[in-house]
């Protein structure tokens, strides 16, 4: 096990690394920087500009200094926010899409795995088709089109929640960009838990388990879930990948003060670090839950760990 | 008995595949609405009365009506929705086409080299694809785009460059299936050059999938372009897309919710239609995976 963890991690960490050096090179060779604006800037302004943003050093330069801040959790300053720096406004940013983006996965596991299961045990009946109709459904359906039909429906005509806006992150603020949020996961993992459990539910072991007695509800708890649980674990990490980048566009639709919301802007105003600070900090965070899933896909399966 | 069966014997492996795919109720109504919606998207801005940034103070946000020629009603310009979301389609369906054939290409390329070369070259060359993998890869285009600028061409060029990862895969596990094959090892022993036997003998075996796949990808393609568009980051106006007008839709639910109501409605069908298609080509072409 020791030995998987570490090969795990010696596949994880060069990759962060990667991912950071390919993204900051990425930005610094593109044509046009933050101060190209509408606004043609006096040449002095703008290498005065360019100085104080450490722009007019070689790239190289540039690179060691911007690894030395990441040692220190400092992404630089932001070209579109002056007074403050990128690790400001992803430290405000971030307990709001963390409190969206955790209760969304939470939700989306719970209701897909009951669904899924409901499913499976209603095999080829109309409770099983519905379930799945409703899924394929969500399953298509972008973010972008069900939040504003959420909003229509329960922000504009039946009046029960705020069209926008976070308050103070009350309860009534947040349920419409969590729901959105979470349906397609909901679908999803539907889906595979459907499959799967219906896979586990025809092995053998469930067959003694019912031929020797044991209650419906004691089979499935207790024994087909955690054979039919492997997949949806497995499916977390696309899972959450897929909720971050629904944040962007919920965030900016529901007008919620994120990181994602600094995102789109920071690429709309070519702000470097800001971009380069969202992508490293998201793109860590998704190889870390996806070292987490792994580990804990070995532990839980050794077949795994031999591979 | 005999008579019945013996057609079926002489069926071509395409033809059964056919006959397999019309039986499938969902994939050919999903085929018939995205042949309608394909020329609805074509010919209706040819036709109309009404043309793409035609606005008038008189019309804006008109409700639908038949009077007038504004069936889907206008928008808060006042430029008739009808031609709007056809042309919308226009670009959606060309971004989603365009960007799939190019990330079709190079995961084809990509993954019949690595799996084809074998040893240290596919270990590297698949270590990569699981580090882009690890991406969210909206992020990765959206940081693409903040790059090249959002040109409409470079907009098909960013999505097909992230999109072609899942295609190089199942390329690659296809060409380690057949690189064994007899038949390569024919096309070795006459000495026929490597990137020959990749492309006459390994892709032409190892596109099936692809095909499938291809499906799938085309609606994920035109919904990462609507993304870009909805953010402001995508296709600019005069031009429209549907995640364009899907985001002037949001931005006037309380008045005219028509607006978001239409292009949303189209851009739902067509998803929809496109899975379907792409689950009764799967099951048509591979019965074995049903």
């Amino acid at each position: 096990m020791t030995g998987y963890i570490l090969k795990r991690l010696a596949i994880a960490l060069p990759t962060i690394f990667i991912i950071i050096t390919a993204s900051f090179f990425l930005t610094r060779l593109a044509p046009g920087g933050p101060f190209d604006a509408e606004i043609d800037l006096d040449p002095y302004v703008k290498a005065n500009l360019e100085q104080i943003y450490g722009l007019d050093k070689p790239i190289p330069v540039q690179y060691i200094n911007y690894l030395k801040g990441l040692a220190k959790g400092e992404f630089g300053p932001s070209t579109t926010y002056p007074d403050r720096s990128v690790g400001e406004l992803i430290a405000d940013g971030l307990p709001v899409t963390l409190k969206l983006g955790l209760t969304a996965i939470a939700l989306a596991a719970g209701l897909g795995i009951i669904a899924g299961i409901t499913a499976a045990r209603n095999q080829n009946t109309l409770l099983d088709a519905t379930v799945m109709g409703f899924a394929s459904i969500g399953i298509a359906l972008p973010n972008f089109v069900v939040a504003p039909t959420l909003t229509l429906v329960f922000g504009i005509y039946l009046k029960w929640l705020p069209v926008a806006g976070w308050g103070d992150g009350e309860f009534r603020n947040w349920v419409l960009p969590v729901i959105a949020l979470a349906l397609p996961q909901i679908a999803a993992i539907a889906r595979i838990m459907r499959g799967a459990m219906l896979e586990t539910l025809s092995a053998d072991y469930i067959r003694t388990a019912r031929a020797k007695g044991m209650p419906e509800t004691r089979v499935i708890i207790r024994h087909a879930l955690q054979a039919a649980f492997l997949p949806v674990m497995s499916y977390l990490g696309p899972a959450i990948a897929a909720v971050l980048t629904g944040s962007v566009i919920v965030e900016q639709l529901f007008s919620l003060p994120g990181v994602g919301r600094f995102f789109v802007q920071g690429a709309i105003s070519r702000d470097y670090s800001l971009v380069l600070g969202v992508v490293i900090l998201f793109a860590t965070a998704l190889i870390l839950i996806n070292l987490a899933v792994d580990i804990a896909y070995g532990w839980l399966d050794p077949r795994a760990r031999v591979k | 008995m005999n008579a019945q069966i013996a057609p079926t014997i002489s069926m071509s492996v395409w033809a059964q595949a056919r006959r397999r795919f019309l039986a499938n109720r969902a994939a050919v109504v999903g085929l018939i609405l995205l042949t309608i919606i394909t020329l609805l998207a074509i010919f209706i801005p040819l036709v109309w009365p009404h043309s793409l940034d035609e606005g008038s103070l008189a019309n804006l946000g008109q409700a639908p009506s038949f009077a007038d020629f504004h069936w889907f009603g206008t928008d808060a310009n006042g430029r008739d929705l009808f031609v709007r979301v056809f042309y919308g389609a226009r670009i959606s369906l060309a971004i989603g086409l365009i960007a799939t054939l190019i990330a079709l290409t190079i995961g084809v390329i990509y993954g019949a080299t690595a799996g084809y070369a074998g040893g240290t070259t596919d270990l590297i060359m698949m270590r990569i694809v699981d580090v882009l993998y690890a991406l969210p890869l909206l992020f990765l285009i959206i940081v693409l785009v903040t790059i090249l600028g959002n040109n409409i061409f470079l907009i098909f060029a960013a999505i097909g460059a992230v999109e072609w990862l899942t295609v190089a895969r199942i390329v690659r596990g296809q060409t380690i299936s057949i690189k064994n094959r007899e038949y390569i090892e024919a096309a070795r022993a006459i000495d026929l050059p490597t990137s020959r036997i990749i492309r006459r003998y390994i892709i032409p075996n190892a596109i099936g999938p692809v095909i499938v796949y291809a499906t799938l990808l085309i609606p994920i393609n035109i919904i990462v372009e609507s993304s870009l568009s909805f953010l402001g980051l995508g296709v600019q106006e005069p031009l429209t897309s549907w995640g364009l007008l899907i985001n002037q839709g949001a931005s006037q639910l309380d008045s005219a919710p028509w607006v978001l109501a239409f292009p949303a409605t189209l851009l739902a069908v067509t998803m929809l239609s496109f899975n379907y298609v792409g689950d009764g080509l799967r099951d048509a072409l591979d019965p074995r995976q049903r």
